[in-house]
């Protein structure tokens, strides 16, 4: 099931890996880049969703589980073992026994229960809430009718029961980085939030807002000979052109790259061979609004895809950066068809489906998108020709992408083209399809097939993990028939590195989210490193 | 004096008032929230109970008119509200970001005025001398030139090309840190100083009273000295006001760019994350930098032309 995103991995890592098979080497400073934003928002990360504060939350915290780059699945972290019951809604963790804080106080199951009682607490409206949704007694935890979530049970100081109302694979959830342990208590001290303390491999030194946070090796972390760096600095470099100064100026020793860069880096024979590319979890696509007369019947959606030259975009404007889409779950997903092609580009057979709904003179139609250059209106102005071609007359929209998030939501768009998660919990994907998901919450094409339903509750109720992976394939591609989107690339993420720098991972959820203990550079690099 | 510099100081207040007006007007209507900016990137899925219990804790299901007498009360005891984000006072984390803009302004301002007025006296002293010339062509590429471009090209030559000082970022405060992001700031300024200076020697050196210090023998130094210098000073320090207030307001693209951690950055990003009350204090600081300058050069002013005074 994951052959094709190890294959891949593996691959598109290749220079990456070679680079590992020389014995890892401890000490220096890495200079690591956090590029998107000219801020970190908090060193709260259980209030952030942030993907920019968790580059220094991941040196400083670690969460029961995490993700397994090279087998592309959450694996436990905190915990040595995990017993489920049959129906996998009891989870019984065995907790590491040699973990501690930073401030020397030693990891137990009370560290656990107090930081997700802390998330699921109403008064702090933090994000991660939902991840205890299903946890028996959560509604009474949230209404204030009980002091403590009944379905976090501590068993022994280094035992701990989670109880879920339904069958849940919880690894997806509490390997978020915002779901992180604190110390018990600790975080109602004011003084905490500006000094974290974590059970990270690396421990806090200093924040200096709008530029760094300096963080320097923690020699009590549970994993022996690691990390391997002796400190990192977590600056902040938003802008791509000074972030490649930066990095060709050697003060940095990884950069996040967009298209334009990529090919510049793909033909510069000093940066070419230091490339890390991954399919991250994440789809392009346009939306259409099933209210909305035309885009209620199925030809016409299936018509718009295609009237679409994706392959020709993907290639001129998106730089190669990016995996065509065939449906909404990524290629990296176990539940991706690999034998089901995307809809090929055929502006004939598009007219003849418009003509075959009823429109043989096609329609006019807005399509809502952001500035963004690989999923904004730069895509939206090379299609709006191409559709024009089979007689759908479409307009550009923009919007800025706080307003996008909050159109879409609440529907008030015909089309809208976005960028959204697609994995790596393919269930908790697929959720976002099912009839009752209502488009408040993440069903934003109202999505309402019966047959995709079914397939959708099998699936929650199966046990049998290869089973259930094949059930959701087959509901991907329902989606995929029923063509609620315009499917149009999965991104390709690029990350540039020094020579000196190892240990990356090829990591689909988010690339440039690395486990720093992992890291290490060797001989090669500059003295100010050492 | 000091009766004129209270009046001045009095009538920074309305127009403190009517910038928060302003600001909470805008921010209140326009569409995209602290909420929906958070799923902006797509990589988190909306949660409609997480925003509603977000919009109540920040107080954003409340009335306009409720919301709008919340901050001015809060205003009134200099309580600029918590930011949405950091969930620290706004005062705190706008007070951990000024000082760096403060120096970078600085920087810039002195890196001007060390360059743009003496060349602008040389310039105008040597009227179509290839000084002046140069001057002049120089004076209009830095007006011209977009700041974000200058940076990079700065960048590029000084931290990429020669290797002499680093391309971003702020290090422990050192020199070698401010350089790039204060000459860029600092270029447009040079450029007009230079230009108003030259502009207001050549005006002077025609003026009667010049003519007449020189036909009873005076010096050229001591003309330059005695009635030249005194009368340009009031356009000078009028150029020198305009561009030293409004430059917090223009860092913003420099700091983005160097990774300067000042108030320009912050106020991009909170924008950008609808963090309003960080947004609106930031901008009243920028407003009340700007006022407080202004009402500096009108007190000097005063002091070099005791005429303005009485207006």
């Amino acid at each position: 099931m994951f052959k094709p995103m190890t294959l891949a991995a593996a691959l598109l890592a290749g220079t990456a890996f070679a680079a590992w098979a020389a014995d890892p080497q401890s000490g220096g400073t890495l200079n690591f880049v956090a590029p998107y934003g000219s801020s970190f928002g908090t060193l709260d990360i259980h209030s952030s969703p942030s993907t920019q504060d968790e580059f220094p939350a991941k040196a400083i915290h670690r969460s029961l589980y995490q993700w397994n780059s090279e087998e592309s699945r959450p694996e436990l972290e905190l915990a040595t073992e995990v017993e489920a019951s049959d129906d996998r809604t009891v989870h019984t963790y065995k907790l590491r026994e040699n973990a501690v804080f930073h401030n020397g106080k030693p990891f137990t199951a009370d560290d656990v229960i107090y930081s997700y009682e802390r998330i699921a607490n109403p008064k702090n409206a933090f994000p991660g809430s939902r991840y205890f949704s299903d946890l028996v007694g959560f509604d009474a935890f949230v209404k204030g009718e009980a002091e403590h979530i009944e379905g976090l049970t501590k068993i022994d100081d280094h035992t701990l029961e989670l109880r879920y109302n339904n069958p849940t694979e919880p690894g997806y959830d509490l390997m978020k980085t915002n779901a992180a342990i604190y110390p018990a208590g600790l975080a109602d001290d004011p003084d905490f939030i500006s000094n974290p303390i974590g059970l990270g491999p690396f421990k806090f030194v200093e924040n200096v807002p709008g530029s760094r946070v300096v963080v320097e090796k923690f020699d009590q972390f549970y994993k022996d000979g690691k990390p391997y760096l002796d400190k990192i600095n977590i600056v902040l470099l938003g802008d791509a052109s000074a972030r490649d100064v930066a990095f060709r100026n050697q003060e940095i020793d990884v950069s996040v790259l967009g298209p334009s860069q990529y090919v510049a880096y793909q033909a510069d024979p000093n940066l070419k061979d230091g490339l890390l590319e991954v399919a991250e979890v994440y789809t392009r696509h346009i939306g259409f609004d099933p209210d909305f007369e035309p885009f209620s019947k199925k030809e016409v959606r299936q018509a718009f895809n295609h009237a679409i030259n994706a392959d020709l975009i993907i290639d001129k404007l998106v730089k190669n950066k990016a995996y065509r889409a065939s449906g909404w779950l990524p290629i990296s997903s176990p539940a991706f068809d690999k034998d089901k092609a995307p809809y090929a580009y055929d502006p004939d057979k598009a007219r003849q489906m418009l003509a075959d709904a009823g429109y043989p003179d096609g329609f006019d139609m807005e399509i809502t998108a952001t500035q963004n250059e690989s999923w904004g209106l730069t895509i939206v102005e090379a299609i709006i020709p191409m559709l024009q071609e089979v007689g759908i007359r479409a307009t550009a929209k923009p919007v800025e992408a706080s307003v996008l998030a909050e159109i879409v939501p609440q529907g008030d768009f015909q089309a809208f083209m976005w960028s959204n998660l697609s994995g790596p919990d393919d269930y908790g994907i697929m959720k976002c399809y099912y009839s009752e998901t209502p488009q408040s919450s993440c069903n934003y094409v109202e999505f309402d097939n019966p047959e995709f339903d079914k397939l959708f509750e099998a699936a929650g109720a199966e046990a049998d993990a290869a089973k259930k992976t094949d059930l959701l394939r087959q509901a991907n591609n329902i989606v995929q028939d029923e063509a609620p989107h315009w499917f149009f690339n999965y991104n390709k993420a690029v990350m540039a590195y020094q020579p000196w720098l190892h240990g990356l991972q090829a990591n689909a959820t988010e690339l440039a989210i690395q486990n720093y203990e992992d890291l290490w550079i060797d001989d090669s690099a500059p003295d100010s490193r050492k | 004096m000091l009766r004129f510099t209270i009046r001045r100081l009095l009538q920074v207040i309305p127009t403190l008032l009517a910038v928060a007006l302003l600001i909470f007007v805008i921010f209140s209507v326009i569409p995209g929230s602290f909420a929906s900016s958070l799923m902006a990137d797509g990589r988190t899925n909306a949660d409609p109970e997480m925003i509603a219990r977000l919009n109540a804790e920040f107080g954003l299901d409340k009335p306009l008119h409720v919301r709008f007498f919340d901050y001015v009360s809060g205003l009134m005891r200099l309580d600029l509200g918590d930011s949405f984000r950091t969930r620290e006072p706004v005062a705190d984390v706008i007070n951990a970001r000024i000082w760096a803009s403060l120096k970078l302004s600085i920087a810039a301002m002195v890196f001007a005025m060390v360059i743009g007025i003496p060349l602008g006296f040389i310039a105008a002293l040597r009227p179509g001398s290839l000084l002046d010339t140069l001057t002049m062509i120089g004076a209009v590429s830095g007006l011209s030139m977009p700041q974000f471009w200058l940076g990079l090209l700065l960048m590029y030559t000084f931290a990429l090309i020669l290797g002499w000082l680093p391309s971003f970022g702020y290090g422990g405060g050192d020199l070698k840190y401010l350089i790039l992001p204060a000459i860029t700031l600092g270029v447009t300024p040079l450029a007009l100083l230079a230009r108003t200076t030259r502009a207001g020697v050549l005006e002077i050196m025609n003026e009667d009273f010049i003519r007449t210090a020189h036909s009873k023998g005076m010096s050229n130094g001591r003309v330059i000295r005695w009635h030249l210098m005194r009368n340009v000073m009031v356009l000078v320090v009028t150029t020198i006001g305009l561009q030293f207030g409004s430059m917090m307001g223009q860092a913003v693209v420099i700091e983005k760019l160097f990774s300067w951690p000042g108030i320009g950055s912050l106020l991009v990003d909170s924008v950008a994350i609808r963090d309003i009350p960080v947004v609106q204090g930031t901008i009243l600081v920028i407003v009340l930098w700007f006022l407080l300058i202004n009402t500096f050069v009108d007190i000097v002013y005063a002091a070099i032309d005791p005429r303005i005074k009485q207006t």
